[in-house]
């Protein structure tokens, strides 16, 4: 049973803190993603769990054990990285013995480990050659056979498909995802590709400047955003945001449009400002819709439509995505209506959720 | 690109035989002095072409007494020191600096650029300019008339630490922390990992080192005294002072083609590894 558990994890460089108080439960065979724009410490993260930053305060445990001073080769984690890190000097079978053989295994048991690594990863044919005559989605796959071959407690993956063209990126992600549920190993990957993130994890931790916005299933983290970056990073095109006040049960934007409101819990103080959420894909065209865009530019997608303009009588960027092909033209008016319980609420001070 | 015309085809020809000709012509010179017995080559004119000798001189040179008349050592003694000195140059300071760089670059000590900067200073003291002092030590050392004495001072330098800190660098830091992971300890990723991966430099390094330590003139000069540790590149010059006869040509050419031997067959072993080590860039 591999568990990992963050307790107050903190990390700083000199006098700056790089991660903030993370904390966080991760069950065995689960798959965490972490994710986040670039510079947010999502790598710190994973790095430290990997024991290759020290850990500044807080406490890592897997599997009910402190790991916080243990060596990386001594946590039984395996890593994947960006850049692969294959040896280059070594072919593809010596790569992915070579942790094997310092754990002194024998060499029947590297060659039945090794062989059966290859196997899942339909690499056998490429066991004898070097890395650099291997192609990128190749190197990938003997990057996760040297993880693999460990069979090791955790996973960890840091990046790994960022260095593949998009359509291999798209097979590959399938790809572990499918070894991981068939290896049952917890995983945590890193990533700042937000759909990677939603197809691969079990649950996402979202992480901001250092500080974990929101740790939770994909369709949590779609449906109910703990704060504005959440919602405006989970989902594309990204959310609408509106300024928008509550008087008396009621919802009122900047431009004095009414809509009906979402549960509002009772302290809301009346007249007090909220900024709105909306995803583009609730908005619903409706004649007679309370919402009215000026329609600037449209995107055709072919399965669905974009519409970029302005919130009708005010200067608010907003994007509605409509099914199938609409015929609009720059400069037209189109009118939509969004479900009260599809509205998201945040305070535009801390810009966290209000809960609804 | 370049035009190509007749005659500019035809001057950078001339141009080129004309190099060829400034470089051969010495070591050809030297090849037929090498093949003629004594009284020829005090003959004017100088042959230019082989004679029937080569075999009696290279006898004698190697196995003889070499120059007739002297006390010299023979020549295949001098050859073995030549060789004994620029290898322990060679590998002493590829294994020392090999050693230091991995300290400077992968290990955090207190003074680590001290350490550093410390060597690196050493590049403005070759040893022409510490001449005295150094043979102070070494004679103190008792290390006159020894292989030790002749190659020690020689393995102190900065140029290979500098290069293979250098080339440790470019060396990307996932490989350490992928070696971590699979529990290579420092030693260990030194010799499974690092050492592999400059090879090309190694060999690069070692050509250059053999060959400056073959060339070793001064230093071999001053502290053997002793005839048996004469090396071949000092006896040449000796031989040319030697005695109160005019100078024998043949034993001495034929000594100066065994001293080219050695360092050609390096470089010519070495010649791919060589270029790969001084063009190669990517890890």
């Amino acid at each position: 049973m591999a568990e990992i558990k963050l307790t107050d994890l903190t990390k700083s460089y000199g006098p700056t803190e790089v991660l903030h108080h993370v904390e966080g439960e991760i069950s065995d065979g689960e798959f965490i993603v972490i994710v986040g724009p670039s510079g947010c410490g999502k790598s710190t993260l994973l790095r430290m769990v990997a024991g290759l930053e020290t850990v500044t305060s807080g406490e890592i445990a897997i599997a009910g054990r402190r790991v916080n001073e243990l060596e990386p080769s001594a946590r039984d984690i395996a890593m994947v990285f960006q850049n692969y890190a294959l040896y280059p000097h070594m072919s593809v079978r010596e790569n992915m013995a070579y942790g094997l053989k310092i754990r002194k295994l024998s060499k029947a048991e590297i060659n039945r480990r090794v062989e059966e690594a290859a196997d899942i990863l339909e690499i056998r044919q490429y066991l004898d050659r070097k890395p650099r005559q291997l192609s990128g989605g190749q190197r990938q796959r003997v990057a996760m056979g040297r993880a693999i071959v460990r069979d090791p407690q955790v996973f960890l993956f840091d990046e790994p498909l960022s260095n593949l063209d998009a359509k291999l990126r798209v097979q590959m992600r399938l790809e572990i995802r499918k070894l991981q549920q068939r290896l049952g190993v917890t995983s945590i990957y890193v990533t700042h590709d937000q759909v990677e993130a939603m197809t691969l994890g079990d649950r996402l931790m979202v992480l901001n400047g250092g500080y974990v916005e929101q740790f939770g299933t994909p369709i949590e983290l779609y449906d109910r955003p703990a704060s504005v970056f959440v919602a405006g990073f989970i989902g594309s095109p990204a959310m609408n945001f509106l300024p928008a006040s509550i008087e008396a049960e009621a919802l009122i934007l900047s431009t004095g449009v009414q809509l009906a409101a979402p549960q509002v819990s009772a302290d809301l103080a009346q007249n007090s400002a909220v900024l709105l959420g909306v995803r583009p894909e609730h908005l619903v065209p409706d004649e007679i819709g309370p919402i009215v865009i000026d329609v600037d530019m449209v995107e055709q997608l072919g399965a669905n439509t974009l519409l970029h303009g302005k919130l009708s009588g005010s200067q608010h960027e907003i994007v509605a995505s409509v099914p199938g092909h609409v015929a609009a033209e720059p400069g037209s008016k189109h009118s939509f209506s969004a479900a009260p319980e599809l509205l998201h609420l945040f305070d535009p001070k801390t810009e966290k959720r209000l809960e609804t | 690109m370049v035009e190509r015309r007749p005659l500019t085809s035809l001057l950078t020809h001339f141009v080129l035989v004309l190099g060829v000709i400034a470089i051969a012509l010495p070591i050809w010179i030297t090849f037929v002095a090498a093949t003629h017995d004594q009284f020829r080559m005090n003959q004017v004119p100088l042959p230019l072409w082989p004679g029937t000798h080569l075999w009696d001189n290279l006898n004698q040179t190697l196995f003889g007494a070499g120059l007739s008349g002297t006390e010299g050592a023979p020549v295949w003694l001098m050859l073995l020191n030549s060789l004994a000195m620029a290898m322990m140059i060679s590998l002493g300071k590829i294994a020392i600096s090999l050693l230091s760089a991995f300290a400077i670059v992968y290990f955090r000590f207190p003074f680590r650029m001290t350490c550093f900067w410390m060597i690196f200073i050493t590049l403005m003291l070759p040893v022409e300019v510490r001449i005295l002092p150094t043979f102070e030590v070494v004679a103190n050392l008792g290390m006159l008339n020894s292989y030790w004495g002749l190659s020690i001072p020689l393995i102190a330098s900065a140029t290979a630490t500098f290069m293979f800190r250098q080339v440790f660098l470019t060396v990307p830091d996932e490989m350490l922390e992928s070696a971590r992971i699979d529990g290579a300890g420092p030693m260990r990723f030194f010799f499974d990992i690092l050492l592999p991966l400059s090879r090309t430099n190694i060999a690069a390094l070692f050509v250059i080192l053999f060959i400056f330590g073959w060339n070793q003139y001064l230093w071999p000069l001053l502290i053997t005294t002793d005839t048996s540790m004469t090396t071949i590149v000092m006896s040449i010059k000796q031989m040319l002072e030697a005695a109160e006869q005019s100078p024998q040509w043949n034993i001495i050419m034929t000594t100066a083609l065994l001293a080219m031997i050695p360092p050609i067959f390096v470089v010519i072993s070495m010649q791919k590894l060589f270029v790969q080590g001084l063009t190669e860039t990517d890890k």
